[in-house]
């Protein structure tokens, strides 16, 4: 019986914890919102931290999104060849891109390239007490620190992700028109009948909006809160990952179905 | 720590090649130009069966596409379904020009076929097509096809 009250104990302990820990990241949320002027007045504030989020990842997304593009050329000929349609291999690259793979895949390198660093980075600067001692000068860490990191962090994502997409459909180009033969013409023209700006392209942009959204906030976050401590640090990097990932793909799946038309 | 020049010199470069991936999805992949500068009018089709149209359906005359279908409706007094047509300004047609819903290929999407008639007169904007012909059911084509087929044995038997 006592093993029961002990579980349920424990249950209750966890709910209660990570509801407690979403709402401080909520209202720690709104007041980065609250405290980013410093930073637009200081836009080099954001320039600085721009370039730590976006130029870094350059290579590692410019790079996977050509590979990815590359196997998307490969497989996707492999099957339609099935079905005779492999003219319509234009068309399932940059769909596949632009709709999913760019935003989601350019999320979770990001997530893991830039969010870790930005986790570790201010959880260290809590370590070493840097915070605290900015606080001793009267300058608020939220302001100077945070909030440059998460408008970074929510400028570079889309930019990454678009970036991302482009070499995708480049990749697939390479593959599919230079390497197998598929026709050059009707590579391009079917993509750009069947690609609507709108419902594909615009709402991929959307998704990369919101998971730069996510994936900043929960690394400024992570960082913040973690504890002081060596293992606190490596424990709030790893989490960012871990979480920022999982935000991504359950969020992905609220966007896809949100705008799922059905037609 | 860097110099504060060749930071932005680099974040630049980053933005840059940034914006220039979205305009090469919104122009190269996704063809923006083509469609969203183009002037067009409305034009209206009422037809018996529309089958799987949908909007945004290519507009094609003799396999050119000239328009888009712009909006589906239904007429509650004829029960008819009605369908505005957006045609390209640069594409005129004859006033009894006729519309006829086609199915690409045997699988393929349906779209709306404009076949131009002899009139002088031309189409304007809210003009309405007189002549249309629907989409084929394949359902009603199959059971026409059993219909004929039964009424050929009845009277083979006979």
């Amino acid at each position: 019986m006592s093993g029961m009250t002990d579980f349920l104990e424990n249950l209750g302990a966890r709910v209660t914890g990570a509801v407690h820990r979403l709402g401080f990241a909520s209202r720690f949320l709104l007041l980065t919102l609250r405290n980013s002027g410093l930073c637009f007045r200081r836009f080099s504030l954001v320039v600085r931290e721009m370039y730590f989020a976006g130029v870094l990842s350059l290579i590692i997304i410019l790079v996977s999104g050509l590979f990815v593009g590359m196997v998307l050329g490969l497989q996707g000929y492999d099957t339609l060849v099935r079905y005779g349609s492999s003219s319509a291999l234009g068309v399932l690259v940059a769909l596949s891109l632009v709709r999913e793979l760019g935003p989601v895949v350019a999320g979770l390198l990001f997530a893991s390239r830039a969010g870790s660093a930005i986790t570790a980075e201010i959880g260290l600067m809590k370590v070493t007490e840097q915070l605290a001692a900015m606080e001793m000068m009267a300058v608020d860490p939220i302001s100077r620190v945070i909030a440059p990191r998460f408008w970074a962090g929510v400028i570079s994502m889309p930019l990454l992700a678009a970036m991302f997409s482009a070499m995708g459909v480049f990749g697939g180009y390479l593959v599919g028109v230079r390497m197998i033969g598929v026709d050059e013409g009707s590579f391009w023209s079917q993509m750009q009948a069947a690609v609507d700006f709108q419902e594909d392209i615009l709402n991929g942009v959307i998704k990369s909006v919101v998971f730069g959204v996510a994936v900043s906030w929960i690394a400024v976050f992570e960082g913040y809160d973690a504890p002081p401590t060596a293992e606190g640090v490596s424990r709030a990097t790893t989490r960012t990952v871990v979480t920022s990932s999982l935000t991504i793909l359950a969020l992905d799946f609220m966007l896809t179905a949100f705008m799922f038309r059905g037609d | 720590m860097m110099k504060r020049k060749a930071l932005d010199l680099w974040v630049g470069v980053f933005v840059a090649i940034g914006l220039g991936a979205l305009l090469f999805l919104a122009l190269k992949v996704g063809d923006l130009a083509s469609y969203s500068t183009t002037e067009t009018y409305l034009v209206m089709a009422n037809f018996d069966n529309i089958g799987g149209l949908k909007k945004r359906a290519p507009v094609k005359s003799a396999g050119v596409v000239v328009g888009r279908v712009e909006n589906i409706g239904f007429d509650t007094e004829t029960y008819e379904a009605t369908v505005a047509l957006s045609i390209d300004k640069r594409y005129e047609f004859p006033r009894d020009t006729s519309a006829k819903i086609l199915t690409a290929g045997l699988l393929g999407e349906q779209y709306v076929g404009l076949a131009a008639g002899g009139d002088t007169a031309k189409l304007k904007s809210g003009d309405k097509l007189k002549i249309t012909q629907s989409a084929v059911v394949l359902e009603n084509l199959i059971s026409q096809f059993l219909f004929n087929k039964a009424a050929e044995g009845t009277k083979d038997g006979k």
